[in-house]
């Protein structure tokens, strides 16, 4: 980059000749991959003394540290889990995404206090950071210790877990249509692992429903909708047979449903929801369910679009915590080779951002993640491509002019032009502009440089 | 004299191969007395149920079928099934039904689940498979989903145990998954399937599924020519939507088997066009494939739109349990031959026609 050949003064000096719009010099800046002080102290400099200027303050408030950076916790996981954890760091730095990742790994030995072989040190950081992304993890075999997953929903009190599922453009699977989110409840229900042996041949297993557990996961699920702008909330039940079970959940859907008159509420029956589930998945929209169901459900899903190696996933729990997951295995057969799809983990980045409320930002790198897909020249084995990991994150890092802040797309071709010299993102802006425009519009010192050094004349 | 043998010999052999192309099953060889004609309990239902079960009526007259039907009404809403209709079965032994409604929640135990308990009806069987001319996302799919029927979380045992806390007990016997585990490996060993897969969640289900999966195993061993595997039912649905032509039987309790039943059906062409069976060691009840208590909607009745051909099929499979197996085969064959066509299609199959069209029709294709 530009910052090589020149001191950091002269780049002062180069970028206020060429352009006098203040955004366009603190947006420059931002495309530093380094901001340095100084830099920093520069731009507040002139945001400051503009600060009527709408798109100073966006810009300012999109690189500049006066939003204070989110902890949140981070598990890369077991085998494929490292590579795409850095995929999805790489993306997120990218995009200015003001995450500061805590890493965690599962231990070698079992902690006491956990009973498992997550330590309570990680438990803890996602307790007080309330967010964070996991990775595939891969439980030991072995008795004596709790799976890992239980581990996390018990001690977390997880109780909902989010999986939306959507077909991807340019990704064809038999089903074009599908754009449907399953919220399946977490914690009760039959996974309670009540289990025992009555007499001999002879096994009972308990299946709970309570109130407090039912009411919280349909609260969730239409407050959902609400905030998602969904219109339809769907209750999957087997109570023609079992009626007093699925009777008392359905009943706890129903008494939120009065809360929330403008979103319209429905209730079927399991078999009938799995049959036009493979018919017509668009007559859904979002999907509530207790455990089991949501399991088998939410998996039928994740084959409708494409397999759990693109589904994204986020379980939610009290006071607000949020964990995202890829719900993939960890592939060990595949692990270290850099052939992994990051996709899943990538999906569930952006589900953590929205709930962090960090809408923009989510939806560049969401749309960045689904055109890469859509073009099709970079994709991972599982899709059917012969990308690498690196390949394929750098495909989505190249759909980078999403990257931008927003003020920046104003600007002139001669301002995108040296920008992107100057941060680096050579591909996708230069090819807005043909080379001979380049030429024609760069008068400077600056943009002739630059122009050499790349190559264009 | 031996040269005008040849030429008429000749003469036979191309006229054989002629008519090759009409089979002609001439292989069933019946006791003296098996074509007198046998009493079938006929039990129409609730919703689309007279209706299809009407379809079947006349569509067994017009093939003079060896069958007389005894008809019964009951309704969804009854507590029990009555005790003549049950006297009907018991004697019969054979019974063909349309479907019962439930009502939700409404504290009344539904009474396709009573009928099955009653008569020990263990295995139920739906029949997945695509029908030539029905266009479906999925091809090659030939399903046959063999669900444990009498226990497992439909065993009807629930109670609160405080205000605002319910539990329902899911109860695995050795003895009826074995029983249904036998009757899979013996239902693929007689129709020459060549592979059984078991669908269980014994990862979280420890000692559940874990019961259900040593009996499976252990009877697989005794069917040495039929390969087995064991898939998680999660991982099933997800397969069955990619890849449905990787299965062939499938073995499930009762939960599982419900819902892999009414996959397998969507992806096959639907719940109208499936057909199957309960069947116990005494009697059978035959029925619509999947979803026997989805009784359609009130708009479907009004307009006589529903959707006889799952009925039909299973009346076929009924024919074939009596021991009439070229009525059976003329009936499916006219069947098939109306769906290929692709002309007279009720509206879940994306045509116009009302069920008595369809039903004029197969008469129609009747040989």
């Amino acid at each position: 980059t530009l910052r090589s050949v020149l001191t950091e003064e002269e780049t002062f000096t180069v970028l206020q000749n060429i352009s006098d719009s203040n955004s366009f010099v603190a947006a420059s800046l931002w495309c530093f991959e380094e901001m340095t002080m100084a830099a920093a102290t520069f731009a507040k400099r002139l945001i400051g003394s503009r600060s009527s200027s709408t798109t100073a303050t966006s810009v300012a408030r999109a690189f500049c540290s006066s939003t204070t950076p989110i902890t949140a916790t981070m598990f890369p996981g077991d085998g494929i889990g490292p590579e795409i954890a850095e995929s999805v760091k790489q993306v997120f730095t990218t995009a200015g995404v003001p995450i500061n990742w805590e890493e965690h790994y599962v231990s070698a030995e079992i902690d006491p206090r956990t009973q498992s072989f997550l330590t309570w040190e990680s438990l803890e950081s996602v307790r007080r950071n309330k967010v964070g992304l996991k990775g595939p993890m891969a439980t030991p075999i072995g008795k004596g210790h709790r799976s890992l997953n239980l581990t996390l929903r018990k001690e977390l009190n997880l109780y909902a877990n989010v999986r939306p599922c959507y077909s991807l453009p340019g990704y064809k699977t038999r089903y074009d249509d599908v754009n449907l989110i399953t919220i399946r409840e977490n914690t009760e229900g039959e996974y309670s692992g009540l289990e025992h042996q009555v007499v001999r041949g002879v096994v009972e297993s308990l299946k709970i429903i309570t109130r407090q557990a039912s009411l919280r996961v349909a609260e969730y699920a239409f407050h959902y909708a609400k905030t998602h702008g969904r219109e339809r909330v769907s209750a999957i039940h087997k109570a023609n047979i079992m009626q007093k079970t699925d009777g008392l959940f359905l009943k706890c859907c129903r008494e939120v449903a009065e809360k929330y008159p403008e979103i319209t509420y429905e209730e079927v029956v399991i078999d009938n929801c799995c049959m036009m589930l493979v018919k017509n998945p668009a007559l859904f929209d979002v999907l509530v369910m207790p455990n089991l169901y949501g399991d088998i459900i939410s998996d039928l899903c994740a084959g409708l679009v494409g397999g759990l190696g693109l589904t994204p996933s986020c379980n939610i729990g009290e006071d607000g915590v949020a964990l995202a997951e890829a719900v993939h295995g960890s592939a060990p057969d595949i692990a270290g080779k850099n052939l992994a799809n990051p996709t899943a983990l990538l999906l569930s980045g952006v589900m953590m951002l929205r709930h962090l409320k960090l809408n923009e930002q989510a939806e560049q790198i969401h749309s960045a993640i689904i055109n890469t897909i859509a073009e099709g020249k970079y994709r991972t084995a599982d899709l059917g491509g012969s990308s690498t990991t690196t390949d394929f994150t750098k495909a989505i890092l190249t759909h980078s002019s999403i990257f931008l802040p927003s003020s920046m797309k104003s600007f002139s071709p001669k301002e995108k032009l040296v920008t992107a010299f100057m941060g680096g993102f050579t591909s996708q802006l230069v090819k807005e502009i043909s080379i001979e425009e380049c030429v024609k519009e760069a008068g400077c010192y600056a943009s002739n440089v630059v122009l050499q050094r790349f190559g264009c004349i | 004299m031996s040269r005008r043998s040849l030429t008429l010999l000749k003469n036979l052999a191309r006229n054989s191969n002629a008519s090759c192309i009409q089979t002609r099953s001439v292989t069933y060889m019946p006791r003296p007395g098996d074509g007198s004609p046998r009493a079938v309990t006929l039990i129409p239902g609730d919703g689309i149920g007279p209706l299809v079960t009407n379809a079947v009526e006349q569509v067994m007259e017009a093939m003079h079928a060896p069958i007389y039907f005894e008809k019964y009404d009951v309704q969804g809403e009854m507590s029990r099934v009555p005790a003549e209709v049950m006297e009907s079965i018991r004697k019969n032994k054979v019974c063909l039904k349309g479907g019962l409604k439930t009502p939700v929640g409404g504290g009344v135990s539904s009474l396709n689940v009573q009928l099955r308990k009653e008569l020990d009806l263990f295995a139920s069987l739906v029949n997945c498979f695509n029908l030539p001319g029905l266009p479906t996302r999925h091809e090659n799919v030939d399903i046959v989903v063999i669900r444990e029927n009498t226990e497992g979380e439909y065993a009807g045992l629930e109670h609160e145990v405080v205000p605002g806390v319910v539990e329902s007990l899911k109860v695995i016997t050795k003895f009826c998954s074995e029983r249904i585990a036998k009757y899979a490996f013996e239902y693929a060993y007689l129709n020459n399937r060549k592979k059984v897969t078991a669908v269980h969640k014994a990862n979280i289900m420890k000692l559940a599924d874990g019961l259900f999966l040593e009996s499976c195993r252990e009877v697989a061993k005794k069917y040495p020519g039929i390969t087995y595997n064991e898939i998680i039912v999660d991982n099933c649905c997800m397969q069955l939507v990619a890849k449905p032509e990787q299965f062939d039987v499938m073995v499930t309790p009762n939960l599982y088997g419900n819902l892999v039943a009414n996959t397998a059906a969507g992806i096959a062409g639907g719940t109208g066009v499936m057909p199957g069976g309960n069947v116990g060691a005494d009697h059978a009840v035959f029925e619509q494939g999947a979803s026997a208590g989805n009784v359609g909607k009130d708009s479907i009745v009004r307009e006589n739109k529903a959707n006889p051909v799952a009925l039909l099929l299973s009346s076929a499979m009924m024919l074939r349990h009596l021991q009439f197996p070229s009525f059976a085969d003329r009936l499916e064959t006219a069947v098939k031959k109306v769906i290929s066509e692709g002309k007279c299609r009720t509206k879940d199959l994306g045509g116009q026609s009302t069920t008595q069209e369809v039903v004029d029709a197969v008469i129609a294709k009747l040989e």
